[in-house]
């Protein structure tokens, strides 16, 4: 029996959102990149997710770690993590992430991601931290939310 | 609940967004940035103080522009200002501003760090999250430096807020990760475990990860959370879908915290306790029974919730794997996700089956789903599932199915996806040699293998064939008859032409008295390849044209004209011409004698690591490649033995830019290593040693691990192009190497890139290096080792880069061996006797008797033994010209006291050397290593 290394290293590496075009629209890195690795990244995985049709798996490996996508409209949600990480499990963190979105934004659409891309950023904190998740409850993540709202 | 318009709260921001949104072009939204960043800069220089609202709006502003991918370099101290506001709006954008421009300006750090201290010491729960969040999302040094107390505290105090408790763990968990000797758990560590307890949720779904790392890392100090872990997760998967309210999500009760959770216990072996381990098991089954169950909606993340759970906990069930009957039961759940209408779970079940192959329990459950396998492989869409199925094919390939798994991998070949060609080649060639119980049916295999995929056959490969044919010869006969018959086909690939080359070369003479392939046919067949084949095969032909002359005297006057043609003779290739020229003189002035001895048949091979196993290891990473892990022995038949044998040419065999010489299949390095010809093997390094300079080679280098044994700098590795460069220091069980990369050309290495992977007994971290290195210029990197067990495994070291174009790739191993954690005892001849009597148990004691492979020069031997860690004692053995010396090696779980013993006998040339020491594998170890030194 092997005792598992894997646990050792972060488990998300960067969560990105980019529309069809390629445009980003929030990059959250949770690793050490210089300014001209993250651009390459960003295009490699716009390249690699967008190509894949509706019938493929939501997961592509991607250099050494895998990336686990949604598409929602023209938005692809895209997490990097390690192999050994558990796909179903993450592929659901986006889904409720989106939803919180969702919620805060009452019908979330790109724009508003533009606009209010600091609060995303509050948004992606609140449930993911430090490359691992932190706060899975939509009611809990909102009220947080609603409660840093209303402070000037 | 809330609903944000755009841009609320600053006017200004969201006007100069669609401003930027409505530019036509790039150069309009240039012009409007750098306006805007003009106007910025007055106002940060203007007279008139800034209110905060106006600082925010300009330093979001800011952001908004490095967002976009332009430069900003000033408005930090605007930001780090902001952070000593009282108001959260402005704070979250300094903070945010500080996160995104992480900048190691020291002053400015300084004064972000004061800021951070006074909000963490405010009591404000969203300051002090705010706090947390920037030194989690920057996690530098100098924050773990000024935190690393701090933050423990505050995750365990009583009065924290829930919300700052799941701050405070994952903030610790990325200081812990970035700078784990600055994060002493100790005294919290019992309290920090206990957080699984917590009432709150989420508490526990951060803290988790926390206790997860720690637990990987110091397993004994946090092997409480076990009894912990299973009690909550028991709790979780018996209670009603409702129970857990706010963290209930599409009915499946808390599926993150259920993951993490049986994630954490994969840090351990099951549970010793008979009532806890009874209780995970009751949950491990209620899982898998809940699979079977009807689902509770129909939505899909529903069942991925659900999935993702029974997943992690298949991966608890193959962790153990010592539960035959929940390892059953798991791979029946997966079969049945093999032919489910989710893409998704057809994949993931695929690969999870790849581990249950190698379970003893499992493996025959799994191979019980092949027919599927298959169908999978030919009809899936996707080619990551293709590639899945491809996988488990070949990791529940066994002695009883190999023929049809080989049959139908080669088939899907035909039409396989060109990205994973290569890989499935390696697979095919790797599965037909460790299965192989007639060699015929090998050599049909790989000759297949090249007929239907030959672009994809690499060196490696047909390297191997030839390596088999030459060791074994009962398949000679066979080889050369299918090659003469493969190379009939009008159009047949160049690898052909050249396994086709070296066998008939060697072997012709065994199909030679069959007339329709007499030595002259043969030769004529091969020689109607050679002008469609490029230079390496060229030669490698040359070279089987003077075996023939050896072999099959009556082709020797065929053969002179041919080379004293002017296309071989006056060929522009100066390694065709030298070799046309002289095999031409060799076949005229030589004896028959001579030419017998310089042309006989290749030595066997010395059997080692079949090189294209390597080369697939290499591709997935280790680990991926689950088969040949419980799969070692029987390697054995075919690949075992020491891995110090010379076929260099074997282990270049990846070169990526054949050199003019590398095709002879190192005829030249290969010979006299074998030692069976000495003298063919001297004149074949006469022959042949003018030729350049070697390939790449990404084969593991270990040339120079050894050398370094007993010390500490030096040049580890240098080839045409780079030269590496080594100085390591050691204290205790901690390390830290400096490696110097000195490119010795006048062009730059482009995506320079280095990774150093290490056994689980070795703990490293690395700062990478710059993707360039200048032509003549020298880069540095440091690595910093902790030992945590005793090991054997080297740590490797992997370069790539790219030079004129073309990708080098050099492995190494990195001289870091366990005596490097010596410490130096010394000791009384008293004390010494009576401790090497106390470790008189036979396992305990290695020895090691070898003959002088240097000088037995006294002094260089005191310097090697004082090199290698310890200390050495004088007077202590009656014998003057004995050596002794003692030192405890130091790792991170315990120390080994270990003495050494070395008696030189000059007369014989030889040494006699014992080491003793309270661990067997050390005593061997060290034993190992230093026999070589001598």
């Amino acid at each position: 029996m092997h005792i598992r290394l894997h646990t050792l290293n972060q488990s998300i590496r960067f969560i990105l959102i980019q529309n069809r075009a390629g445009k980003t629209r929030l990059a959250k890195w949770y690793m050490q990149f210089d300014d001209d690795e993250k651009q390459k990244l960003i295009e490699e995985v716009h390249a690699v997710v967008t190509v894949r049709d509706a019938k493929h798996t939501n997961f592509v490996e991607f250099r050494n770690f895998k990336i686990i996508y949604r598409r929602y409209a023209g938005l692809y949600f895209c997490i990097c993590v390690d192999v050994t990480d558990n796909n179903l499990a993450y592929l659901e963190g986006i889904h409720n992430f989106v939803e919180v979105l969702n919620e805060y934004f009452h019908n979330v659409c790109e724009l508003d991601l533009v606009f209010n891309f600091y609060k995303v950023y509050t948004v992606v904190d609140e449930m993911f931290l430090a490359g691992e998740i932190r706060e899975t409850s939509q009611t809990k993540v909102l009220k947080q939310l609603l409660m840093l709202q209303s402070l000037e | 609940m809330p609903a944000v318009s755009k841009g609320d709260g600053m006017r200004g921001l969201a006007v100069f967004i669609s401003d930027i949104r409505n530019c036509k072009s790039k150069e309009a939204e240039i012009k409007r940035i750098n306006k805007e960043l003009a106007n910025i800069r007055s106002k940060f220089k203007g007279d008139k103080a800034l209110d905060g609202y106006s600082k925010k709006k300009y330093v979001c502003k800011l952001l908004f522009i490095f967002l976009l991918g332009h430069d900003i370099d000033f408005g930090h101290m605007e930001a780090v200002n902001l952070l000593s506001s009282n108001k959260y709006t402005e704070k979250q954008i300094g903070y945010l501003f500080i996160s995104v421009l992480v900048n190691s300006n020291s002053e400015l750090i300084r004064l972000i760090n004061n800021a951070i201290k006074n909000d963490l010491s405010s009591r404000n729960p969203t300051f002090m999250c705010l706090a947390l969040h920037c030194i989690a999302n920057v996690g530098s040094r100098e924050m773990a430096e000024a935190f690393a107390g701090e933050i423990p505290r505050i995750l365990v105090a009583g009065d924290t807020m829930d919300s700052v408790k799941q701050s405070a763990a994952l903030c610790l968990l990325r200081l812990y990760k970035a700078s784990p000797d600055l994060v002493l758990m100790g005294e919290w560590t019992s309290r920090v475990v206990h957080l699984l307890n917590d009432q709150h949720m989420g508490v526990v779904t951060a803290a988790i990860s926390l206790i997860t790392c720690l637990s990987s890392k110091n397993p004994d100090e946090f092997k409480t959370c076990v009894s912990l872990a299973v009690s909550r997760l028991s709790r979780i998967v018996s209670s009603a879908s409702t129970d857990l309210q706010d963290y209930t999500y599409y009915f499946v009760p808390a599926p993150w915290l259920s993951c993490k959770l049986l994630r954490l216990l994969q840090c351990y072996p099951p549970p010793e306790d008979g009532a806890v381990k009874g209780r995970l098991v009751e949950c491990l089954e209620t899982i898998l029974n809940k699979a079977q169950e009807p689902p509770k909606s129909k939505k899909v993340q529903h069942s991925n919730a659900k999935n993702a759970i029974l997943f992690e906990a298949i991966s608890l069930i193959i962790h153990y794997d010592s539960e035959p009957n929940l390892l059953v039961r798991a791979c029946n759940q997966l079969g049945q996700f093999l032919q489910h209408r989710e893409t998704n779970l057809r994949y993931l079940a695929l690969e999870s089956m790849c581990t249950l192959a190698s379970s003893e329990f499992s493996h025959e459950a799994v191979k019980t789903h092949i027919e599927t396998v298959i169908n999978a492989l030919k009809t899936e869409r996707d080619v990551s599932v293709r590639q899945r199925a491809a996988d488990l094919l070949y990791a529940m390939c066994d002695r009883s199915n190999a023929k049809q798994i080989v049959a139908e991998m080669l088939s899907y070949l035909e039409t396989a996806d060109y990205s994973i060609r290569e890989e499935m080649v390696l697979k095919v060639a790797i599965l037909a040699e460790k299965y192989a119980v007639d060699y015929s049916w090998y050599v049909d295999t790989i000759l297949n293998l090249i007929r239907i995929a030959g672009d994809y056959v690499s060196e490696e490969v047909w390297y191997r064939v030839i390596q088999i044919v030459i060791n074994r010869d009962d398949v000679q006969g066979y080889a050369a008859k299918t090659v003469f018959e493969a190379l009939q086909a009008p159009a047949c690939h160049e690898n052909m032409v050249k396994v086709g080359g070296y066998i008939l070369g060697e072997f012709g003479n065994l199909i030679a008295g069959d007339p329709r392939s007499s030595p002259l046919v043969q030769f004529n067949l091969l020689h109607s390849k050679f002008h469609l084949c490029s230079v390496p095969t060229r030669a490698l032909l040359l070279s089987a044209y003077i075996k023939f002359i050896n072999l099959f005297p009556e082709t020797k006057a065929t053969i002179q004209e041919v080379l004293r043609s002017d296309s071989q003779i006056r060929n522009s290739d100066v390694e065709l011409q030298q070799r046309a020229v002289e095999y031409l003189k060799l076949s005229s002035i030589a004896s028959t004698d001579v030419l017998a001895t310089v042309l006989e048949e290749m030595p066997p091979f010395p059997e080692r690591e079949s090189s294209i196993l390597a080369k697939l290891k290499k591709k997935k990473g280790p680990g991926a490649v689950s088969v040949e892990l419980e799969d070692g022995k029987e390697r054995g038949e075919l690949n075992g033995g020491g891995d110090r044998g010379g076929d260099a040419a074997i282990a270049a065999s990846n070169a990526s830019t054949p050199s003019p010489s590398a095709d002879l299949l190192g005829l030249r390095s290969t010979a006299p290593a074998s030692g069976a010809t000495p003298s063919a093997g001297s004149l074949l390094v006469d022959v042949f040693s003018e030729a350049g300079p070697s390939a790449t080679s990404a084969g593991v280098n270990d040339d120079g691990f050894l050398r370094f044994v007993c010390k500490n700098n030096g040049v580890l590795f240098e080839n045409q192009l780079l030269q590496i460069g080594i100085k390591s220091e050691y204290r205790q069980n901690l390390g830290r190497m400096y490696l110097f990369y000195g490119n010795k050309t006048s062009v730059q290495f482009v995506s320079f890139n280095t990774t150093v992977s290490c056994p689980g007994e070795l703990f490293r971290s690395t700062k990478t290096v710059e993707p360039l290195v200048e032509g003549g210029a020298q880069v540095q990197q440091v690595i910093n080792i902790e030992c945590l067990t005793d090991f054997i495994d080297a740590p490797l070291l992997n370069i790539k880069f790219r030079y004129g174009g073309a990708l080098q790739n050099i492995s190494l191993k990195l001289p870091v061996t366990i005596n490097k954690f010596f410490q130096p005892t010394e000791m009384a001849a008293a004390d010494f006797f009576q401790r090497w009597k106390q470790l008189s148990q036979p396992q305990q004691e290695a020895q090691k008797i070898f003959k002088a492979s240097h000088g037995m020069d006294t002094e260089v031997l005191k310097a090697k033994l004082l090199g290698l860690g310890t200390a050495l004692l004088e007077n202590v053995d009656p014998n003057p010209e004995n050596y002794v010396c003692a030192g405890v090696i130091q790792t991170k779980a315990q120390q080994v006291g270990c003495l050494l013993r070395l008696e030189p006998n000059a007369q014989a040339q030889m040494y006699r050397l014992t080491l003793r020491s309270s661990k067997d594998t050390v005593s061997q170890r060290v034993c190992d290593l230093l026999a070589e030194q001598f």
